[in-house]
């Protein structure tokens, strides 16, 4: 555990003992109360060992009074009486946050076993008593420092987790069966040169039978299942091939070992099976892991809304589970959960996550509010309205239905081979067979062993593999880097993209107001201010007490509501908040963007100017795609002013502002007739439709559910350039899946006419397979291996 | 020959009981966190716990 020790050395005064972020000078041990209290209880519960043992600081613990729905109803009581919570845990950074949650809630009264899954992040709580203790028990992890969020009751059991583990069990078995059969048959090869008798071979053949016609039946089913599916539909897929391959494979051996021949082929057949379950199985398993983590973060986002009962009672409750005309309460700075009408109070929000749109908009009594947008200013009642007709989500969702419509079904390019290829592998097999009995006059069962040797080799277990193996090196990569894949299909119709649309709040910029410098403002003037700012969850405290950076606290700030801040001092109140709450005058000076003021008796009027910044790598980024010879262009719904000045600042030439969602369709559809492959990239609600309409779609891991379930690939973090990562990689993987394509191409040439005269032994079909196979794994591995060509696209990234 | 007769039988046997070890293995779950298991054996209690404060 060097990591650690060295860690612990750097740890200085200076850094929070908790999360080890820098602290302000003279401000203490902790860098926020959330730090302090995950410490004093840690300490508490005589668990120190923890920051010994962790080899990676946590996220800072935060305020931690986000409210937290009531989990009482997510709790399983077995009929024994014992209760089961599960969890999704965020903030895991290592096994030392297993072993500390783990720990701390062992040591709960009454708690049987608590177990979190490092891999898939979820925390099993088992516990003996009242079901009401899920809150108190989940409470503990999350003051330890970790968000918590609940299991919907439809998420409870991931469909693909049993189709996982029926392909692992199959694989095993396919590879017990593989190596036995080896052993066997390479006895029977070298018995083939020394001269072993026919008795002995028989015997070997017949052991072989019995290991492999079993393992084929159970191994073999998902290909059969699948296969069979397929030709229901009247179409053919890769698993067709393989079905007939393996299948004949078997039946003709033991035929040939029924009659004591010299050839069996079970080792083929099996040795195949072992092969293409190895690449089902991690296909199966970066899909399942990508496809996890997204639904992870759409969860964790999916903030529990206040419910307010009839008899004035306050509960929490999850979005979902809110009934339709239910009265919700909206706090300032806290994100509108629910579809709803104001009923009470009058407030600004900030629509971008909706609209686009950046300038705060005044709402009363009557006013639809969506979710995703954020109160700012005072809070609100909401009467909870169903997202029907006329709404402005069931507006986007017909517009996406439309665009799905409109969009052609994307064929993967393993089923448009798979479809040219069954037909001509097995009109070759039948064209051997007869030129044979036809031709050379050979009798029709030695022909017909040749023929079904020709359908063996050809067996596409190198062709089976060359996809899904670039697709698992490709998708290991990108989840590495924060990007998860959640179509299959993304990879190949993103390297055919030449058109790369933006939408501007939240995707070019971090959809978020971030403080403007001023080289007139001091540092102790803005510490002063921020010591307020940090007593408030307000959009633009937060912003100011980020650009401050972590620090003290003023004792006893005030939030007037719709108004700003206000502490007494003994010299007089000091304020903090809009221009009338501090008295500016009119005309001060000319109001562009989001402001607040900073008002102390005696001294002179202070201005913070707030805008939403670019990413930090968005120039950057966009220029690396301009490089690779991408159009880029920007569509936003915000105004023509806003717009200009950031396509100016990342120098990019198209943009459009004010577009709706109909628009922003419309303009999709005009540059996918005129040929371009378009990817947009888009978080917000009025992008949905257009991420649908795309031909390929990425949204950030904060855009709202509608966006992220519509998006084919979901990006993390605050920097913009996993976009250029991902067509990077795609771009690799296409030219890999093609060198993959090429070699067994090439692979087929040579060994169809070895197989078309009768000299495909057993031996020549195992060294061929097994060698091809291998050949397209090690290739496909290549893009996981960092190469010196990563930054052509990337550019200067860091 | 026929000490194949006793070898092979014995060279099966061996591979049955991996390889039903293995799907032991998968039917309890433990494939299901392999990220977590590498980490977990290294913290083990290798001292006895302290007594748990009463309402804590």
């Amino acid at each position: 555990m060097s990591v650690a020790i060295a860690l612990d050395a750097e740890v200085g005064p200076a850094t929070c003992r908790h999360c080890a972020q820098p602290v302000g000078a003279g401000a203490g041990e902790f860098c926020c109360a959330g730090c302090e209290g995950a410490f004093a209880l840690i300490h508490e519960l005589g668990l120190d060992g923890y920051y010994s043992r962790r080899d990676a600081a946590p996220v800072a613990a935060g305020d931690g009074d986000a409210p937290v729905a009531n989990l009482a109803g997510q709790v399983e009581i077995s009929p024994g009486g014992a209760c089961t919570l599960r969890l999704r845990v965020d903030g895991l950074t290592c096994g030392a946050c297993v072993w500390l949650i783990e720990s701390a809630l062992g040591r709960e009264a009454g708690v049987d076993s608590a177990r979190v899954n490092l891999t898939s992040r979820r925390l099993t709580l088992r516990w003996a008593g009242a079901a009401g203790e899920a809150d108190r028990l989940a409470g503990i992890v999350r003051q330890l420092g970790y968000r918590v969020a609940p299991f919907g009751a439809t998420e409870t059991d991931d469909p693909t987790a049993s189709a996982e583990k029926e392909l692992l069990r199959c694989m095993a078995v396919a590879g017990f069966a593989a190596a036995n059969i080896m052993l066997l048959s390479v006895s029977v090869w070298s018995g083939h040169a020394t001269g072993m008798g026919e008795a002995t071979r028989t015997l070997m053949h017949w052991l072989s039978a019995l290991i492999a016609l079993p393992a084929v039946a159970y191994a073999a089913r998902p290909f059969f299942r699948s296969a069979a599916a397929a030709l229901r539909a009247g179409r053919t897929n890769m698993d067709v091939p393989i079905s007939v391959g393996v299948t004949l494979a078997s039946a003709m051996s033991l035929a040939v070992t029924i009659q004591h021949g010299e050839h069996a082929y079970f080792d083929g057949a099996v040795m195949l099976l072992f092969f293409l379950l190895i690449g089902r199985y991690l296909d199966s398993r970066a899909r399942g892991r990508a496809r996890s983590a997204a639904e992870h973060l759409l969860a964790l986002n999916r903030a529990p809304v206040t419910v307010l009962a009839a008899d004035g009672s306050v509960s929490v409750a999850l979005p979902s589970t809110v009934p339709v005309g239910a009265m919700v309460l909206v706090a300032a700075g806290e994100r509108v959960g629910v579809d709803g009408t104001v009923a009470l109070g009058a407030s600004e929000i900030d629509a971008s996550l909706v609209t686009g749109e950046t300038a705060p908009q005044a709402v009363a009594p009557g006013s639809p509010v969506f979710a995703g947008m954020v109160n700012l200013a005072a809070p609100l009642r909401l009467t909870v309205t169903a997202s029907g007709e006329g709404t402005l989500l069931a507006e986007i969702i017909r517009l996406m239905e439309d665009a799905e419509q409109g969009r052609a079904r994307y064929v993967a390019l393993a089923d448009r081979i798979a479809r040219a290829y069954t037909p001509v592998v097995h009109v070759l097999a039948f064209a051997t067979f007869l030129a044979w009995v036809l031709g050379a006059g050979l009798a029709w069962q030695p022909a017909l062993l040749i023929a079904i040797a020709v359908l063996i080799i050809t067996c596409p277990c190198a062709l089976a593999l060359a996809v899904p193996t670039v697709q698992v090196a490709a998708s290991a990569r990108l989840m590495g880097r924060g990007v998860l894949l959640k179509s299959p299909t993304a990879l190949e119709r993103l390297a055919e993209v030449d058109t790369v649309v933006f939408d501007k709040t939240g995707t070019l910029t971090l959809g978020r107001p971030d403080l403007l410098s001023d080289a007139g403002r001091s540092a102790a003037d803005l510490e002063e201010a921020a010591r307020l700012a940090r007593a408030s969850r307000h959009p633009l405290s937060k912003a100011l007490a980020r650009a401050a950076g972590p620090g003290y606290v003023a004792e006893g700030v005030r939030e007037v509501p719709g108004c700003g801040l206000e502490l007494d001092t003994p010299e007089g109140p000091v304020r903090l908040g809009s221009r009338p709450f501090c008295g500016v005058r009119a005309g001060h000076s000319p109001e562009v963007g989001p402001e607040i003021w900073f008002a102390r008796p005696g001294r002179e009027i202070l201005r913070f100017a707030f805008a939403d910044i670019p990413r930090p790598d968005a120039g950057a980024t966009v220029a690396a795609l301009k490089a690779s010879g991408l159009r880029v262009e920007l569509l936003s719904g915000d105004r023509a002013a806003t717009v200009a000045a950031l396509a100016r600042e990342l120098g990019i030439n198209d943009w459009s502002a004010g577009v709706d969602p109909q628009g922003k369709c419309a303009r999709l559809a005009e540059l996918r007739a005129a040929g371009a492959k378009v990817l947009m990239v888009g978080d917000g609600l009025n992008d949905a439709a257009a991420l649908s309409a795309a031909d390929v779609s990425v949204s950030p891991s904060t855009a709202v559910d509608v966006a992220q379930t519509a998006a084919d690939a979901v990006f993390q973090g605050d920097g913009l350039a996993p976009v250029a990562e991902l067509l990077f990689v795609a771009r690799r993987a296409r030219t890999l899946v093609r060198q993959n394509l090429l070699f067994t191409l090439a692979y087929n040439l040579c060994a169809v006419p070895i197989a078309m005269l009768g000299h495909a032994t057993p031996l020549v079909a195992a060294v061929a397979m097994s060698s091809s196979s291998l050949v397209v794994m090690a290739n496909a591995m290549r893009l996981s291996r960092p190469g010196a060509k990563r930054r052509r696209l990337s550019g200067d990234i860091p | 020959m026929n000490v194949l007769l006793v070898l092979i039988p014995a060279a099966l046997f061996l591979g049955l009981m991996g390889l039903l070890a293995f799907l032991w293995s998968v039917r309890s779950g433990q494939m299901e966190d392999l990220d977590g298991a590498g980490t977990r054996i290294l913290f083990d209690e290798d001292r006895p716990l302290p007594a748990r404060r009463t309402g804590a």
